[in-house]
């Protein structure tokens, strides 16, 4: 047993020389995480991203009408942006022809008796479409559209107010205050607000370490075995543990690497601030390798070749990624996908790094997920490594 | 010089893929120092029995011992005693010589300087010192499959199994590694050989068994089975082979298609005995 570890580590150590020899697995091996996150962090959209969105308006009213569309079209939520690019349509039944032939993401339709509703203290209605199609887009749209309709509707309800009180003769109200006595205020834990990017970097960053160690090792292990190198690994009088964890030491070490390649990423090109200790964040990604060591070497165990490692890795890598929340929120998934999700120690992992990156979390809020990703990896590691000794010479 | 100690027995090794029996109870005996000839068609079970003896595969039922030692139960002693030349070529290709030497030495837990002092030794003599610092990329299969060799040696095996070990080789390098194998046996290294190359078996091999359908079908000196050929005048080793495995082509698993062959063989039926 006391060559155990130096056995490992030789094993490490060939994997590592090897694969800094080859300069296509090292290119994409640094390209991929950048990749990643350019992707993910520039398309998904975000409340502050929106700009230029085409919508269609119909306004059959006239001044007032007019505006109501003034005040869209001149809205900025980044500075210098128009959140819309509007264009005018005839009808109602010409803005969602627009929408179907995909020339706008929405549309806002003033109907003739706007301000005669208006001026009669009748309640006027606008309406507005939305694009199906489009959920991402058209949910922060049609919002955007409901708040500009709202607060065009409040300020003709502070002077109608104004008017009254004014007729009463009595002192004190505010009109703005009538219309709306209560407003409410967002606060964050931390100054400053936070973009997709801080949400999706932790879920990147725990995924290609995952991906390291489950494709990874499971790629490694089935390679050495079709160029039969594996053999001559297999025919030393070492420990078949040495063995394996020496694979999956390298493959962990690749996966660290790749990792502290998005989190310098996030931090340097897309201004992420890690909020937390990064230390914690060291030891998170760490265990998150960790719970999956067991479930790699089953998986390289089981496939006799590459080809099929790589399938059946696949099945399980692909939903893990959507389920485990590391581009969507799990809270927004039906009851039975969060069921899922909460077997899932990638999502554990993906929820503690957020904890910790975004929040500014310490040890102590993040200690249920350090105790799940510790208890699934000793789990698996348990039964993986017998299986292992058993099926590499089956 | 008779050899008669025994350095391999093995008893009733039975190995099963699923339904298909690949080694079939096959029991025999290697001596100490002699140069054994495992021949066989394709899929007829040579491999599978070699990657059992070397540990690499577990046997479904029956076992061996090699030097003394259950290849079930003392795996690691057997590992110690055997050098293994498999039938792909056991070597990083981003790596060099030296540093693949390097690596599987350590692994067998040689110092630096044994693994420096005995990988020099035979590179030289397989004329590979030019070579020995070149990424393994770089090399032709011959030039692999020298330092493959000088792998499997670098423990300083008892036994060495050789499984096919000049296939797809120039007559150049079959030539050197041929006279290599008699020198490393002089040496009294046990030698494994299989090989589909009869001129190549004939040769070298002290004895020669013949494995078909998983079974030994027959096992003796290359002089005696000569003696067994029916209606040939002077038969060479491939006429013995022929006629105790027949003239079937073996697809993978060993399943048989009729070829043409030489007129004078009979059926499959008769077996050397």
């Amino acid at each position: 047993m006391k060559h155990v570890l130096s056995d490992l580590w030789q094993i490490t150590k060939k994997d590592l020389l090897e694969f800094a020899r080859d300069r296509i697995r090292l290119i994409t091996f640094i390209i991929m995480p950048i990749f990643m996150m350019v992707l993910t962090g520039f398309i998904f959209p975000s409340q502050n991203s929106i700009k230029n969105v085409p919508i269609g308006v119909v306004n059959q009213n006239g001044t007032t009408g007019n505006q109501l569309l003034d005040v869209i079209k001149n809205l900025e939520i980044t500075s210098g942006n128009k959140a819309f690019a509007t264009k005018t349509y005839s009808s109602i039944n010409a803005i969602k022809d627009g929408i179907k032939k995909q020339e706008i993401n929405g549309g806002i339709y003033i109907p003739a008796d706007f301000s005669r509703d208006i001026s009669i203290n009748k309640q006027a209605q606008v309406t507005i479409v939305e694009d199906q199609s489009n959920p991402q887009i058209s949910g922060i749209a049609t919002q955007t559209l409901t708040n500009v309709v709202q607060g065009f509707g409040q300020e003709i309800g502070k002077q109608k107010v104004g008017v009254l009180v004014a007729k009463t003769g009595a002192r004190g109200p505010n009109a703005g205050v009538l219309i709306t006595p209560i407003t409410s205020k967002l606060e964050g834990i931390l100054p400053g607000s936070t973009n997709y990017f801080e949400f999706v970097a932790p879920g990147i960053m725990a995924m290609v370490v995952m991906t390291a160690v489950l494709t990874g090792l499971a790629a490694s292990v089935s390679r050495e075995r079709e160029q039969g190198t594996l053999d001559g690994i297999l025919i030393s009088p070492i420990s078949r543990l040495a063995i394996i964890l020496g694979k999956a030491m390298s493959q962990s070490i690749r996966g660290l690497a790749q990792g502290a390649i998005v989190l310098l990423l996030a931090i340097f090109l897309f201004g992420v601030t890690i909020n937390g200790s990064i230390l914690l964040v060291a030891l998170l990604l760490l265990l998150g390798i960790f719970s999956f060591v067991g479930l790699g070497i089953l998986v390289s165990a089981s496939a006799a070749e590459q080809e099929t490692a790589t399938q059946l890795l696949f099945m399980f890598q692909f939903p893990m990624l959507f389920l485990s929340g590391a581009f969507f929120p799990t809270q927004q998934m039906p009851q039975i996908m969060q069921d899922i999700a909460h077997v899932l120690p990638l999502t554990y992992a993906i929820e503690a790094l957020r904890k910790v990156i975004i929040l500014g979390a310490g040890v102590s809020s993040v200690m249920n997920e350090l105790i799940i990703l510790t208890v699934f990896g000793a789990v698996t590691l348990a039964i993986a490594v017998p299986l292992f000794r058993k099926m590499i010479t089956r | 010089m008779t050899k008669t100690e025994n350095t391999i027995e093995v008893k009733k090794l039975t190995k099963k893929f699923k339904k298909f029996t690949a080694v079939d109870s096959i029991s025999f005996d290697v001596k100490k120092g002699e140069i054994f000839g495992f021949l066989g068609p394709n899929g007829a079970g040579k491999s599978t029995t070699i990657r059992m003896l070397t540990t690499l595969l577990t046997p479904t039922s029956g076992t061996a011992m090699v030097e003394g030692h259950d290849i079930k139960k003392d795996q690691n002693e057997v590992r110690k005693r055997i050098g293994l030349v498999a039938e792909k070529i056991i070597l990083y290709n981003h790596l060099s010589a030296m540093e693949n030497l390097e690596f599987f030495g350590k692994l067998n837990h040689l110092s630096k300087d044994e693994i420096k002092k005995r990988s020099e030794r035979w590179i030289e003599r397989l004329g590979m010192e030019e070579w020995k610092d070149a990424q393994a990329s770089t090399y032709s299969t011959g030039m692999k499959q020298r330092i493959n060799i000088v792998r499997a040696l670098l423990t300083e095996p008892d036994i060495l199994f050789l499984d096919e070990p000049t296939l797809g080789l120039d007559p150049q390098t079959t030539f050197m590694i041929r006279t290599f194998i008699q020198e490393l046996n002089k040496k009294g290294i046990t030698i494994i050989l299989t090989t589909h190359d009869m001129i190549e078996a004939e040769a070298l091999s002290d004895r020669v068994a013949i494995i078909d359908h998983g079974k030994i079908q027959a096992l003796d000196t290359v002089e005696n089975l000569k003696k067994k050929v029916e209606n040939k005048k002077n038969p060479t080793l491939e006429d013995v082979f022929l006629q105790v495995t027949g003239l079937d082509i073996r697809d993978k698993r060993g399943k048989a298609k009729r070829a043409g062959g030489p007129p004078w063989r009979g059926g499959g039926e008769n077996r050397v005995r």
